[in-house]
C-alpha cells in the first residue's frame, strides 16, 4: 500500500506548489505518493507538465472549492 | 516554580525570540517566575545574507560575525552544547555533553544546512556561497577566471529564494567590470518552468536576462555532476558543459530533528498560523526548521519570531493567545552590483516587486548593518 504525504500549499507564493512537490518527492520512497493542495491556478498545468518531463506518474487532479488537489506517484 | 523556556538554536530566529521574550517578560524574569535558556552550537553569530558579497570582495569577512553572547540579552542563559535529542513527549532537550534541560515551552530554531554531498559530483565539481568556506573558494575562482562557460545551478529545497537571481546579476556585473564578460557565457538553471518561484519576479527577470544575454534552462533538477568532464546533468535528461559551476545546493534540516524523529528531511510539521509543532501545545517551531510551504529566509524567521514572542509572552503572562502568523515575507533583491528592489507577500497578498533602483540597493546595504539590531530584537 503506497504511503501518501500531504502538503497544503494553498496561498504559498514562494517557493510555490511545484517546488514543494519536488522537495517532497526527494523524501519519499519509489511507489509512494504526494498529494498537494494548490490555490495557484497554474499548478494543474505546471505540475503534470513537469511530472511527464521527469518521468514520475500523475495519479490525478481534482478541482476542489478554491483549490486543486493533485496527486503524484514517485516512479524512479 | 519558574516557567522555563528553552530555545534550541542560536541563529537569527532563535536569537530574536530570546531577546524579544526578555523585553516582553521583564517582570517575570526579574521576579523569577520565568527563565530563558538558549542552547547553541557555537559562540559566533554569522550574518548569512552577507555571504552573497564575499565572492565579489564586496564585504569584509569581519563584518559577517559577532560574538553570540554579545548579541543576546544578558538575561538569557546561553549554553554552547549542541542538542542531540529533543524529547517532545517528556519535555526535555539533551545535549552532546550529556546534560539535559527540562522545559515548559521549547522553541525549535535549528535551521537548515546545505547538503552538496547528496548530489553525485557536487562537492568536487561545484562552487557555492552559502557557507564561508565555499564563498572564499568561489572568490578565488572568480579572481582567476578569464572567460568561459559559467552555469548557475539552483536546487530544491534552498533558503533565501532570491539569492540565485542576485548572484547571477552580480556575477554579470563583476565579469563586465573585470573585462571578461565578452569572453563568457552565463547559463542559469531553475527547477521549475520559469526563472523564479515568484511569478512576478520570474516575469521581471526574463527581459533582464535578455538584456544581458544571460541564457537559461528551466525544468532542470540536478541528477549528477561530472567534475572530470565538467558537465552537469538534470533528472529531466539535459546535460550542460561548464568551465565554472556555481550551485545553490539542496538543503535539509538539522541532524537533531532527524535524530529526534521530529520530521522528514529535518523539517518539523508545523501549524502555519500558530507556529506550534503539529500535535503539541508547548513546542514552537520557527524559521527554516518548519515544514510550512513558505520561503526559508531571514525575514520569514523574523516575522515568525515576532509572532512567537507575542504568543509566548501572552500565554505566560495572561494565559491566552495573542495573534496568528499571516505568512509575511519581505526580501530585498539585488539586481546587480549597484541596483536593487524588494518584494513582500503573505498568505493572502501576492508579491508585486517594484522597479529596481540605486536607492533600494543602498537600503539593502544599510540593512546589512541594521541586521544586528534585528537580531537584538530592536528592529
Amino acid at each position: 500500500m503506497a504511503e501518501r504525504t500531504k502538503i497544503d500549499a494553498r496561498g504559498a507564493f514562494c517557493p510555490g506548489p511545484l517546488m514543494e512537490l519536488i522537495a517532497a518527492l526527494k523524501l519519499i520512497e519509489v511507489g509512494d505518493e504526494v498529494e498537494i493542495w494548490s490555490s495557484d491556478k497554474g499548478s494543474a498545468k505546471d505540475i503534470p507538465e513537469w511530472v511527464a518531463k521527469v518521468g514520475h506518474e500523475m495519479v490525478g487532479v481534482e478541482n476542489m472549492e478554491g483549490y486543486d488537489s493533485i496527486v503524484v506517484r514517485k516512479a524512479k | 516554580m519558574a516557567t522555563h523556556i528553552v530555545i534550541v538554536g542560536g541563529g537569527l530566529a532563535g536569537t530574536i525570540v530570546a531577546n524579544g521574550l526578555c523585553r516582553q517578560l521583564g517582570e517575570q524574569l526579574r521576579s523569577g517566575e520565568a527563565r530563558i535558556t538558549m542552547i547553541g552550537n557555537t559562540d559566533t553569530h554569522l550574518y548569512q545574507p552577507g555571504l552573497l558579497y564575499v565572492p565579489f570582495g564586496k564585504i569584509r569577512e569581519a563584518e559577517l560575525f559577532r560574538n553570540q553572547r554579545k548579541v543576546l540579552d544578558n538575561r538569557v542563559t546561553f549554553n554552547i552544547d549542541a542538542a542531540t535529542n529533543i524529547d517532545v513527549e517528556n519535555n526535555r532537550v539533551t545535549c552532546e555533553s550529556g546534560k539535559s534541560y527540562d522545559y515548559d515551552y521549547v522553541v525549535i530554531a535549528t535551521g537548515s544546512r546545505i547538503r552538496p554531498d547528496t548530489v553525485p559530483g557536487m562537492e568536487e565539481g561545484a562552487h557555492w556561497f552559502y557557507d564561508l568556506d565555499g564563498a572564499r573558494k568561489m572568490r578565488e575562482s572568480l579572481r582567476n577566471f578569464e572567460g568561459g562557460k559559467i552555469v548557475v545551478n539552483v536546487n530544491v529545497p534552498h533558503k533565501c529564494p532570491v539569492a540565485p537571481l542576485e548572484i547571477t546579476f552580480m556575477l554579470y556585473d563583476y565579469l563586465k567590470e573585470k573585462g571578461v564578460m565578452d569572453k563568457s557565457e552565463i547559463t542559469y538553471t531553475y527547477p521549475i518552468g520559469r526563472l523564479h518561484s515568484l511569478e512576478p519576479v520570474a516575469h521581471w527577470a526574463v527581459p533582464e536576462f535578455d538584456k544581458y544575454g544571460i541564457k537559461s534552462e528551466t525544468f532542470f533538477n540536478t541528477k549528477e555532476i561530472d567534475p572530470a568532464a565538467k558537465t552537469i546533468t538534470s533528472e529531466e535528461g539535459s546535460t550542460l558543459p561548464y568551465d565554472l559551476l556555481i550551485t545553490i545546493p539542496p538543503h535539509t534540516g538539522s541532524q537533531v530533528i532527524l535524530d529526534s524523529d521530529l520530521g522528514a528531511g529535518g523539517w518539523v510539521p508545523t501549524d502555519r498560523e500558530k507556529l506550534l509543532r503539529e500535535g503539541s501545545t508547548n513546542v514552537f517551531v520557527v524559521g527554516d526548521t518548519t515544514n510550512i510551504p513558505i520561503s526559508k529566509a531571514g525575514s520569514t524567521a523574523h516575522f515568525e519570531a515576532d509572532t512567537i514572542i507575542d504568543n509566548l509572552a501572552s500565554l505566560i503572562s495572561e494565559g491566552q493567545w495573542a495573534r496568528h502568523y499571516d505568512g509575511k515575507v519581505f526580501c530585498f533583491v539585488e539586481t546587480g552590483l549597484s541596483t536593487g528592489t524588494y518584494v513582500w507577500f503573505n498568505y493572502t497578498t501576492p508579491p508585486n516587486p517594484g522597479p529596481p533602483s540605486q536607492m533600494l540597493h543602498w537600503f539593502k546595504l544599510a540593512y546589512n548593518r541594521l541586521y544586528w539590531l534585528s537580531a537584538r530584537g530592536l528592529l
